[in-house]
Order: C-alpha cells, then sequence, then structure tokens
C-alpha cells in the first residue's frame, strides 16, 4: 500500500533522511519512532507529496507520488505535525472545505462529516470556531479532516502531541479502530505508544532506519525489567558487593540523592530480578526501604538500539 | 484542470474576505477617495461630463488607476502569505489540487472583490446622464481599462503573497513591482526621444496603455498587453507555489 525506496532527502549539504526503505501492507499500523530531528516528519512530508525527495521513490495505492502526484495524494490522508487550520472558520465548515478540496460530492460531504463529528467526539462543538477549540481538539479537528475522504492510507505526524491523557487513550483508541480498513503511518517519541497501537515499528535515528520489528517482537527485545533502583540501610560496600554476585545483575552503581542510600541495579535485558534482589537483602537482615523498576528513557533505548546495531554490523 | 476545485478556492476566499474587517476598510477608503476625485471634478471651474477625473483623479494621482495600485496590495497580502504562516498550505499541497488551481481560486477571489468595488462606482456615470449629456464610449473604455488594470495589480499582488509567509513583506513587494510598471515610462526621459529604451518602457509602462482607453480609443494591443501581463504574473505565482514545496 506504502512503498517507500531509498528515499533521501537533503536540505542544502545536510542529510534529513538517507536511504529510507520500508514497505507498509495494506490494513497494517506502521509507527515511526526516533528522536528530535530524526526524520520522521521529513519522510512523512515526501509520501504525502508535500516536498519532493532528493531521490528515491515512494509509492502509495500503487501511485509513484513525484508522477501522479494527484492520484498519489488522493488516496492519503495527512494530519501534519503543527495541526494547520484556518482559524476564521468553523469546524463544519472547516472540514465541508477540505471535503471539497478532496472532490468530494457534496451529499458524501454531509453524510461523511456527520460521521467523523461521531468518530472524533466532535459533536458539541461542530459549529465552533476553529480558533476557540483547545490543543486536543484542534487536534481532533486534524484527524478528522484526515479521514474525511476515507482515504485508503493515513500519514499522522505525532497525532496524541499536546492533548491530555483521557484524550490521549481516545485518540489512540480512534487510531487503532482506523487500523484494519487503513493502513496507517503515525510518528512518535512516546514507546508505549508504539506497542499499543501499532502492529510495525521502524525506529529512525539520524536520518537512517535503525531498527524494523514488530512490536511484539521489540518490546521482547527491550521488555521487561531492566533497571531496578534499591534504598537499602546497611553496610554500603558489603550491600553493593552482594547485590553484585545476583544471577543476571549487569552492575551496581550507588547514588546518593536526597540524602538517602540508592543502589542503581543494571540487569541483563529482559530479566526481572526484583524477586531475587529482595530476597538477597532480607537474607542479609538489611532494611529494604524501597525498591522499584525504572524504564529506560527513549534516549537510552535509542543508544542501545544503535549501539547494539553497530556491534552486530561489526 | 477542475473548475470544481476552483469554485471551491474561489467560495472560501470570498467568506473570509467578508468576514474580515480588511476589505471592508479597503473598498471604504477606495470609494471614498475615488468618490472625492470624481465630485472635485465635476464641481470645478471647468466641469465635464466624463469620468476622466474619477479614473486620473483631479488633485495629484488619486485616481481609481492610483487607488487601485496602492489598495490591491492590501487586498492580496493575506491569500498565500497566511497559509505558509499558518501552515495551512502543508494540507492544501498535499490536497489532490493543482498549484494552479490554488492560484485561480484565489486569484478570481481578490478580482471578484476589487470588481464589486468598482461596480459600486458604476452610480457615476448615472449622474453623468441625470444631469448631462456625457460620450458612451469613453465611459465604457474607461471601465474596461480600469478593469484590466484592477486584474493586472491583483496578478501582482498574488505574486507578492506568494513570495513570503509576511503579509507586509508581501505587500510592499507587489507595491514596488506595480509603481516600477506604473512609472516605467517615466525613466523614458533618461534616453534621447527615438531611442531603442524609450521604446522599450514605453511599451512595457502601464500608464501608457491606460491613456487611450482612458479617452475612448480602444485598441486591441492594449487589450493584449494587459493580458500578457496577467498570464506573466500568475504564472510566476504558480511557480513561486511549486517552489515552496522545496523550501
Ligand atoms: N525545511 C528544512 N530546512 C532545513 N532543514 C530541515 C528542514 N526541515 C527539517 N530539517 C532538518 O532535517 C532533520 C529532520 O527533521 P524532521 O523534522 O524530519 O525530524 P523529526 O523526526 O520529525 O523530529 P521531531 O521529533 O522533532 O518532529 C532535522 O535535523 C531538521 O533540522
Ligand atoms: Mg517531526
Amino acid at each position: 500500500m506504502i512503498e517507500s525506496r531509498e528515499l533521501t532527502k537533503y536540505y542544502g549539504d545536510f542529510p534529513a533522511i538517507e536511504d529510507v526503505t520500508f514497505t507498509a501492507e495494506p490494513g497494517e499500523v506502521i509507527g515511526f519512532l526516533g528522536p528530535n530531528g530524526a526524520g520522521k516528519t521529513t519522510t512523512m512530508r515526501i509520501i504525502t507529496g508535500f516536498t519532493p525527495p532528493t531521490s528515491g521513490t515512494a509509492i502509495v495505492a500503487g501511485h509513484d507520488v513525484q508522477e501522479e502526484p494527484l492520484a498519489a495524494r488522493a488516496s492519503i490522508g495527512y494530519l501534519p505535525e503543527t495541526v494547520p487550520l484556518y482559524t476564521d472558520m468553523t469546524v463544519r465548515e472547516y472540514l465541508h472545505y477540505m471535503g471539497g478540496l478532496r472532490g468530494m460530492s457534496g451529499a458524501r460531504i454531509r453524510s461523511r462529516v456527520d460521521d467523523v463529528f461521531g468518530l472524533c467526539r466532535l459533536e458539541e462543538y461542530t459549529d465552533s470556531l476553529v480558533s476557540k477549540l483547545s490543543k486536543g481538539y484542534r487536534q481532533r479537528v486534524g484527524i478528522a479532516q484526515a479521514i474525511l475522504h476515507e482515504p485508503p492510507v493515513l500519514v499522522l505526524d505525532e497525532p496524541t502531541i499536546g492533548i491530555d491523557p483521557r484524550q490521549v487513550v481516545e485518540t489512540r483508541q480512534i487510531i487503532r479502530g482506523l487500523g484494519g480498513d487503513h493502513t496507517v503511518i503515525l510518528s512518535t517519541h512516546i514507546l508505549p505508544e508504539v506497542s499499543m497501537v501499532c502492529d510495525r515499528v521502524l525506529i529512525i535515528h539520524e536520518g537512517r532506519i535503525v531498527v524494523m520489528d514488530s512490536a511484539e517482537r521489540l518490546s521482547a527485545r527491550l521488555g521487561g525489567v531492566s533497571r531496578v533502583v534499591m534504598d537499602v540501610r546497611g553496610p554500603r560496600a558489603q550491600i553493593e558487593e552482594t547485590l553484585a554476585q545476583v544471577d543476571g545483575v549487569v552492575s551496581v552503581e550507588i547514588s546518593d540523592a536526597g540524602g538517602r542510600q540508592q543502589f542503581v541495579v543494571e540487569c541483563a535485558p529482559g530479566r526481572d530480578l526484583r524477586v531475587d534482589l529482595a530476597r538477597r537483602v532480607a537474607e542479609h537482615g538489611w532494611g529494604l526501604v524501597e525498591l522499584r523498576a525504572v524504564g529506560l528513557s527513549l534516549e537510552e533505548i535509542f543508544l542501545r538500539l544503535t549501539t547494539e546495531d553497530e556491534v552486530s554490523a561489526a | 484542470m477542475s473548475v470544481r476545485t476552483v469554485r471551491t478556492i474561489w467560495l472560501r476566499e470570498l467568506r473570509s474576505y467578508a468576514n474580515s474587517p480588511n476589505a471592508w476598510v479597503i473598498a471604504a477608503i477606495f470609494l471614498g477617495l475615488s468618490g472625492l476625485s470624481f465630485a472635485l471634478s465635476v464641481t470645478g471651474r471647468y466641469p465635464e461630463a466624463t469620468i476622466r477625473g474619477f479614473l486620473f483623479g483631479p488633485i495629484g494621482p488619486i485616481g481609481a488607476f492610483f487607488l487601485t495600485i496602492l489598495l490591491a496590495p492590501a487586498l492580496t497580502m493575506r491569500l498565500l502569505a497566511e497559509e505558509q504562516k499558518l501552515g495551512t498550505i502543508e494540507l492544501l499541497l498535499t490536497a489532490p489540487v493543482r498549484d494552479i488551481e490554488i492560484v485561480l481560486g484565489k486569484y478570481l477571489a481578490a478580482l471578484s472583490i476589487l470588481s464589486s468595488m468598482y461596480a459600486l462606482t458604476l452610480y457615476f456615470p448615472l449622474l453623468l446622464f441625470a444631469f448631462g449629456n456625457p460620450d458612451v464610449t469613453p465611459l465604457l473604455t474607461g471601465y474596461l481599462v480600469l478593469f484590466l488594470v484592477g486584474a493586472v495589480a491583483v496578478a501582482v499582488g498574488l505574486l507578492g503573497s506568494a513570495l513570503t509567509a509576511n503579509q507586509i513583506v508581501a505587500a510592499i513587494t507587489s507595491l514596488a513591482i506595480l509603481l516600477v510598471l506604473w512609472l516605467f515610462n517615466a525613466t523614458a526621459a533618461l534616453g534621447s526621444p527615438d531611442d531603442a529604451w524609450t521604446d522599450v518602457v514605453t511599451f512595457l509602462a502601464l500608464s501608457e496603455h491606460i491613456r487611450d482607453m482612458a479617452f475612448g480609443v480602444f485598441d486591441t494591443r492594449d487589450i493584449i498587453y494587459f493580458l500578457s501581463l496577467i498570464v506573466f504574473f500568475l504564472f510566476l505565482t504558480v511557480r513561486a507555489v511549486e517552489t515552496r514545496r522545496w523550501r
């Protein structure tokens, strides 16, 4: 449904993306994950035909974005990063206008506008001026215009950014519900979001795809507990040594944040050592004040994946 | 090209004009000042039953032609600059719409507003008929050439608006282009009368092609001149929108 072949885009001498190649099957939800400046937006702008690639091709629903731009664009619904809306229109007027631009008939626009009001829970705001909406509702209007013409392909650039947690959950449900009928590409910084919403994950780092995997396998690879923070009362050096001897522990560091004696225990990937660690502390009769698992930050994951990649490539 | 898409964009822009004070203020200034020009020209010491005073202005250059050149950039500056500023251009350029359809829709919207302003001055010739015995031909060719100057001014204004995301910069750019077009023939004074330069600038200057028609002389070469300018500036605007994709 979407085929991207060796897409490369230079801004001057600077490569925003290089050799981005992937395919998306009909009905698949693909997540682009990457830190700021990775090239997610650039890739999406090429696929939607907003900006031409320096080299490479993108084919959407069988149409080359460069060769048959109108046919390719007609099969895409796009939510740009900064949801751009005409502030002087009401939500309804805006959707009617977008429908008109997509060449929908008047009758079809009317019935679809009512549908998307329901789907995106916009019923109460149909006749509000766009400029009066909150960020989260603007985001919904953005999604509403993207799905209005029932395109086979949806490109959503950070669809859940800037909206409150309850709306995030609803928005994810909407997107999840769209997969199946639509092929969806979405971008995000939020790791759990990809595993919740996407079938497949594409990790982009510095303009290149570093990992392409199914969401389950990726979370298995990164999953489980990999770092445990323990607040233990007792002899410092002895505790450190004992914890380091537990099977599966990679390293132990001590931090004295807030005047407390905290041990940061790095575990082997995919292993949950919390029970083992707690038992060992109890055996020695030390006071275990706190024990909690901490996830990896996105930056650490990229670091891990990119270095892991370099190791396996070497 | 899809007429429906052009119409969709045209209608949106018309509504946007109607909802913003901008167009109303511009119309008020135009109608006020051109009305004053007309009033002065028909009540002066040597009143004449023509619209020449309305077109050229009895005092200084403040007639309908010059007002058009001053006000058209203010009318058009929003059209494409705002889309770039708000980022709505991203959705417009990723919709299944040709660049030329976008340009034409917006062009026709601004031209419609300007034409409505001209239409509201039609009571000047009616007054001439009521109180005098005017010549009909200069009235017809006068309004025709006014419309053509307006059509050129709006095309230049749209080009300025395509070049930048800043409305003020857009207005100043298009005003500069229009003033150069308007005053081009003044540079003829720099050369000798039968210089090639004189011929070129005289041919290109807007004001040279206005005079005959404003006085009732119809010449198809003037019409072709205006139409070429319109096509030329609209073509440049389409190219400017295209290059917007590379930025
Ligand atoms: N119009 C432009 N001109 C010059 N450089 C650009 C332009 N657009 C993007 N870039 C550069 O290309 C790189 C990729 O940017 P892009 O917007 O695709 O990143 P992103 O993955 O979407 O980041 P974010 O998560 O912050 O949205 C960045 O280094 C950015 O500075
Ligand atoms: Mg981005």
